[in-house]
């Protein structure tokens, strides 16, 4: 890769990381596929072939902007096959492929490759591109309906929570750790999600700060809002795409924080914003919503939490004012 | 400037290089609001073109004898006459139009365009190229809007203009989010991008920053002179 190469510079002792683009993409890469063939076996072959449509599109619409663009070709390094799987989780079964097609190129031609690519976009593309989606088709983004064997309930958990589907039943615990009730292809099954977060936790791909603060949060919330009902915080945070995004999505480099300190602000930040939309706001889930918030105050978040260099004097705030003010003055005259 | 310059540039400018919206980045309300439909977009662009050319010439014509010190009431009120004027003909006439711009068509009396160019040149050109400089403006106004009306009814609705391009049968639908605020957002963006392009490849700078005495907000504006100045960060830029 010649980014790589552009980065090794200096002499003398150096410990090269084994951590490529390519490395930690195929890493995460590893950590979806249990969940992708829990949805094969919850949903039907018809999950492939949203996966593929989803996954090919968006490679094919990196390699041709990238081509359009006159910049060097970026599908190596596995990220737009990271971004269309993840987009394909985050759609129901029920899709017209045509829209998976257009959810990717959305993904990757206007939220990455317009921001000059791999690192520089400013929110996650898999997330923009399907609130896009959801608001541009809401019938058929909310259509959870499924031929398969295994499920019993259309409607996901989180709108019968809501009140929406008053009829159904909720489904069981088990059912809900299995992951066979309604809800996106990739969200339902919280086991597989959470094999794949451990993997990449333990292959130090993402650091736990963020999932942790972000389903904590949520769980502190849901205790309160469901008057101290352990069974409700255990759907809220079992249902719907809590788990996705947390250990998927919030988790993305370009658009979260680097430090520790940063990460749990985010983390926090997400919780909240997606307990609130979940309990006060019009849409049963919010957290695609509340990850794309949060990536959009990341600039702020480091900011506020840069490490301050040892041995530098604390900054005063006051000589800092004055100074300005003074400046301000000595313009005038 | 008129001096020096031939008269149809001043038309010119207005289209590409300078044009309000895409360009010089004015206006945009009205530009978001109603270019959700081509026949808004038609009857708002035709309508602050009237009301640009017209307070231009008037405001060109009184600009020895508005006292300085008042120039923007001045200003203000001759546009808003001219807007009154407009709404009445719009109402009596085209209904439909107005009906469908809403409270878009009085709020034309503050629309930054009119009053930019009005500071900016016809309070010191002479009428002739003060009309023509409106006309411009008008025009790439109006082409801005057209443009972006164009694409948001299509994608938005299936439509151009009321007449229905992607039939309910057919398993395409349209895109709900091109005619909802974001997406008149990112159709923003991407034509200023396009716009930004044309004028590049015609060796036009990219961002048009302008001195103090063009800006609109001249009058109450508490930078001037100082390092924070749009007039000194445009020396640095060139």
């Amino acid at each position: 890769m010649s980014v790589n190469k552009k980065l090794t510079v200096s002499a003398s002792p150096h410990v090269r990381s084994p951590h490529t683009a390519t490395g930690i993409m195929l890493d995460v890469i590893i950590s979806l596929i249990p969940a992708l063939i829990a949805a094969v076996v919850i949903f039907g072959y018809k999950v492939l072939m949203v996966t593929i449509v989803c996954v090919g599109s968006a490679v094919l619409s990196e390699y041709l902007s990238r081509k359009v663009m006159k910049r060097h070709q970026t599908i190596g390094d596995l990220s737009a096959v990271v971004t269309g799987l993840i987009l394909a989780f985050n759609l129901p079964v029920s899709i017209p492929l045509w829209i998976a097609a257009l959810g990717s190129i959305i993904a990757i031609v206007v939220v990455k490759q317009m921001f000059d690519g791999i690192g520089q976009n400013f929110v996650n593309p898999a997330l923009a591109a399907r609130i896009i989606l959801l608001v541009s088709f809401p019938s058929a983004m909310s259509n959870w309906a499924a031929d398969s064997k295994f499920i019993t309930t259309t409607a996901t958990p989180l709108a019968i929570l809501k009140g929406e589907e008053a009829a159904e039943a909720m489904p069981s615990m088990v059912q809900m750790l299995l992951g066979t009730h309604g809800g996106s292809l990739g969200e339902v099954c919280s086991v597989a999600l959470i094999l794949g977060g451990v993997y990449l936790v333990i292959r130090k791909v993402i650091s736990p700060a963020i999932p942790l603060s972000y389903i904590g949060t949520v769980a502190v919330f849901m205790l309160f809002a469901g008057k101290f009902d352990f069974a409700f915080v255990a759907y809220q945070i079992l249902g719907g795409g809590l788990l996705l995004g947390a250990i998927f999505m919030a988790t993305d480099y370009t658009t979260s924080p680097v430090s520790f300190k940063g990460k749990i602000i985010f983390g926090i930040g997400c919780g909240l914003i997606t307990s609130a939309i979940r309990i006060f706001g019009s849409y049963p889930e919010g957290v695609s919503f509340s990850i794309i918030l949060m990536n959009i105050l990341v600039p702020h978040i480091e900011r506020l939490t840069t490490a301050k260099p040892f041995g530098t004097p604390k900054r005063d705030r006051k000589a800092e004012k004055a100074a300005k003010k003074a400046e301000k003055e000595a313009a005038k005259v | 400037m008129a001096d020096k310059k031939p008269l149809y540039k001043e038309f010119t400018k207005g289209l590409i290089a300078e044009n309000p919206v895409l360009r010089l980045v004015l206006g945009t309300c009205p530009t978001l609001a109603v270019s959700t439909s081509v026949e808004g977009a038609i009857g708002m662009g035709v309508a602050a073109s009237i009301v640009l050319i017209c307070s231009n010439i008037v405001i060109s014509a009184l600009r020895k004898i508005i006292p300085g010190k008042v120039r923007i009431p001045a200003y203000i009120v001759i546009i808003a006459s001219f807007v009154t004027i407009v709404q009445m003909l719009v109402k009596a006439y085209v209904p439909s139009i107005d009906e469908s711009l809403g409270v878009y068509l009085p709020l034309i009396v503050v629309n930054c365009i009119i009053l930019g160019r009005a500071e900016a040149f016809a309070g010191k050109n002479s009428v002739i190229a003060s009309a023509v400089d409106g006309m411009g403006m008008g025009v790439g106004f109006t082409g801005a809007l057209l443009a972006m009306a164009v694409i948001r009814e299509f994608f938005g609705s299936g439509s151009i203009a009321g007449f229905q391009l992607i039939q309910e049968s057919w398993p395409v639908d349209p895109m709900i989010i091109f005619i909802l605020p974001p997406g008149g957002f990112f159709v923003f963006g991407m034509l200023i991008a396009v716009a930004n392009r044309l004028a590049e490849k015609k060796g036009k700078p990219k961002a048009e920053l302008h001195g103090c005495e063009s800006c609109p907000m001249a009058a109450s504006c508490s930078l001037i002179g100082t390092d924070d100045s749009c007039d000194v960060k445009e020396a640095t830029v060139k």
